[in-house]
């Protein structure tokens, strides 16, 4: 008990209670600290360029959380079905979850230039001018987000999947019988029941889409300009770059609640769309 | 009610949990205590090694045989040039060395915490004049080495203090007038030129900063897929193309009296000049640039001008990477309308004040601004270095493996070598703000509101850091 307690103590409430700690001063390394109250809550409270990270990350959340919801669920009714080589296609599906994201960004960065990127150059064959993509501050969110779509759509699928195989058939039988297509059967039976296991998918992505980091940092680092600084990537900066721990550790915490807020949405909707409520 | 605890209880307690757990340990790494840990008391240094073995008044390499230090380099081709050549310092001195070489950026972070816990693990550091100087010398963290260079028992004879530049050693000289470091890479901004594209249109090689315009307006013709000039464009990395630019307006964006000339006629002038060429001649997207696409777009024969830093021959003459080999002009800095400079960077090797090893590590940093190291990694490609004789270094020559006219181009930069950053302790804030101003001018923002916000945001930042 006593180690178990000491562990929890180490790992979780000691750094806590320091963050809440430090975010109540005003310090920067190399300097002395002054202890300043909430000083850095209301500096971030008027503060445009956090403030402008909000929306940008919800924005950035949102595209990476319904896309690949939506792709994940499509892939999971094609992978359900009885077809040839379908658990090799299904490993190869998985395969970009399994990659490490920093190598993902730089396979992307590549891909994305402008100039020398193989998108263009396909883009190019099918009479599509050049885009842009992380180059510019219109397409550089949407063109992130693509890359979390592309790593992971495939763990939603999983997910889903996993939901699929547990269905009972008795509710398919009778809607062939009555007639029912594919789709009202999807609409109607498929797609209520799994709907559970898609919460925990959304609940999942939603969490990780909001601390995304390594991917935006290597392909964009925040720009052009600060048109994909994120939450995140400014408590990066303030932290590690600009060294200023008291006003990084109130961006902390305010970045906590958010994701609390989030979190306890997402929950009480799972709770009101499990079965046998 | 039951105490049990259910499936849906933990999951909710998971969840909770691992959000909280996710963004509060974030800031675990920064841990140390909360005031500015200062070195010793000056009288207390330079501290005298624990085990003198000394042979009597005459230097001695082997005087501190048997002893261990770690040594914190960078992930770079200076870093690389000393531990492949470890062994020769070892034999040498009979000390044991122990290398790190993290990324430049986690090398930056862990000097941070490192120096302000007062407990640095490492005895010697690498470190970069242009960002770090006024911190470091502010707090006082690396040891001042005059002693050691006056004192013929501990600076061996060969090590020759007059052959540093005095670019070098002016990086490495505090206000007053404390040397904080050994000087070992100094990179000055050069224009890198495609004589090719040049030739073609008969045009000269720009000297002037109208030239480079004019340049970039006859060699512009996207059409072709060739664009006029490339340099940094993207936020805080920006900044640096940009004060190489203000240099020949001939201010310091920040004086000695650490007044801000960022809204002066001269910065307003500067910027527009920066605006003119990143808006009008160089690739779509360049607002997103950093060098390595700016090299990239370079190296394949796309654009006229690149300016940026000199370290970058090595790649755009290897065949395996570049499509310009034998084709690129190194062009001094052009002259601006009120001065002609080289707007510098550079790094050094300095001595942990918290150290318990001055001494050997004082030798590992002898041993690795020697003119024989600096030489090998001169030969490298690693750009230029900050002592005066690898360029005249016969085997330096021999071994090179960039043009003889790049050397040509380092030497008369040398000569009007001029700090480009701000040598203050915000220097990183200083290029993220005046960064995302920068940024937004390549949009079509107007430079001197551009300027101003950016003055109003830095100038309580750079104020703060002063009074600290």
């Amino acid at each position: 008990m006593i180690p178990a307690i000491a562990v929890i103590f180490a790992v979780i409430i000691f750094p806590w209670v320091f963050t809440v700690w430090m975010s109540l001063n005003d310090w920067r390394i190399g300097m002395s600290s002054e202890f300043i109250g909430l000083g850095n809550f209301q500096m971030l409270a008027t503060n445009n360029r956090f403030l402008s990270t909000i929306p940008r990350t919800l924005y950035f959340t949102f595209l990476s959380v319904l896309l690949p919801v939506v792709l994940g669920v499509f892939a999971a009714e094609v992978f359900h079905q009885k077809f040839p080589l379908r658990g090799l296609l299904r490993g190869i599906y998985i395969a970009p979850m399994m990659a490490t994201p920093v190598a993902i960004a730089l396979v992307f960065t590549m891909m994305f230039h402008p100039q020398i990127g193989v998108l263009n150059y396909l883009l190019s064959l099918v009479g599509i001018p050049k885009q842009l993509w992380v180059y510019s501050a219109d397409t550089v969110i949407p063109t992130l987000a693509f890359v979390e779509v592309w790593q992971w759509t495939p763990l939603v699928m999983l997910i889903v999947l996993g939901g699929l195989a547990s269905l009972p058939t008795e509710p398919y039988e009778s809607a062939v019988i009555d007639g029912a297509s594919q789709w009202d059967m999807f609409r109607y039976i498929t797609f209520p029941l799994i709907l559970p296991f898609l919460m925990i998918a959304v609940i999942l992505r939603t969490i990780d889409a909001l601390k995304s980091f390594d991917i935006i940092y290597v392909i964009s680092q925040g720009g052009p300009g600060t048109a994909s600084e994120t939450i995140n990537l400014y408590l990066y900066l303030q932290a590690f770059s600009f060294f200023q721990i008291g006003h990084a550790s109130a961006v902390v915490i305010v970045f906590f609640v958010l994701i609390l807020a989030l979190a306890m949405i997402l929950l009480v909707a799972r709770e009101r769309l499990r079965w046998n409520r | 009610m039951s105490d049990k605890i259910t499936r849906r209880d933990f999951l909710k307690s998971s969840v909770l949990a691992g959000a909280g757990l996710a963004s509060a340990s974030l800031l675990n790494a920064c841990a140390p205590t909360p005031e500015p840990t200062k070195a010793p008391a000056p009288a207390a240094q330079p501290t005298a090694p624990a085990v003198v073995k000394t042979t009597g008044d005459k230097f001695d390499w082997k005087r501190f045989k048997g002893e261990k230090i770690e040594a914190l380099l960078i992930k770079n081709t200076q870093g690389d040039i000393m531990a492949q050549n470890i062994k020769e310092f070892e034999e040498l001195t009979g000390i044991t060395v122990g290398v790190d070489q993290p990324a430049e950026q986690q090398q930056r972070q862990k000097l941070a915490v490192e120096f302000q816990s007062g407990q640095t693990s490492f005895d010697v550091v690498y470190y970069s004049f242009h960002v770090q100087k006024r911190l470091f010398g502010k707090n006082k963290w690396v040891t001042d080495i005059r002693d050691y260079l006056k004192d013929p028992t501990m600076t061996a004879p060969e090590f020759d203090w007059d052959d540093f530049s005095a670019a070098g050693k002016a990086w490495a000289t505090e206000p007053d007038g404390r040397i904080d470091a050994l000087p070992n890479k100094i990179d000055y901004g050069v224009l890198y030129c495609n004589k090719d594209l040049f030739a073609a249109k008969g045009v000269a090689l720009p000297k002037t900063f109208d030239d480079v315009v004019s340049a970039a307006q006859k060699l512009h013709d996207p059409s072709k897929n060739v664009y006029g000039f490339v340099g940094r464009g993207l936020k805080n990395a920006n900044a640096y193309l940009w004060c190489l630019m203000v240099l020949g307006w001939n201010i310091d964006l920040i004086d000695d009296k650490l007044n801000l000339n960022t809204t002066t006629p001269e910065a307003i002038e500067s910027a527009k000049f920066y605006q003119n060429l990143q808006k009008n001649f160089a690739p779509p997207g360049v607002a997103g640039f950093n060098w390595n696409e700016s090299q990239s777009a370079f190296a394949l024969g796309q654009v006229a001008m690149w300016w940026d830093g000199v370290g970058f021959a090595a790649p755009l003459e290897d065949a395996k990477s570049s499509k310009v080999v034998g084709k690129v002009a190194y062009v001094v800095a052009p002259a601006g309308p009120k001065g002609n400079w080289a707007g510098m960077t550079g790094d050094g090797l300095g001595i942990s004040s918290f150290s318990k090893k001055k001494g050997p590590a004082w030798y590992f940093a002898m041993w690795a601004a020697s003119k024989s190291i600096l030489a090998k990694s001169f030969a490298a490609g690693s750009g230029a270095q900050a002592r005066n004789s690898v360029y005249t270094n016969p085997d330096a020559l021999k071994n090179l493996t960039v043009p003889k006219e790049w050397v040509d181009t380092v030497v008369a930069s040398g000569k009007i070598g001029r700090a480009a950053l701000p040598i203050v302790v915000p220097v990183t804030e200083f290029r993220d703000i005046f960064g995302v101003a920068l940024t937004n001018m390549i949009g079509g923002a107007d430079p001197a509101s551009e300027l101003k916000k950016a003055t109003d945001e830095f100038k309580p930042i750079l104020e703060k850091s002063e009074k600290a």
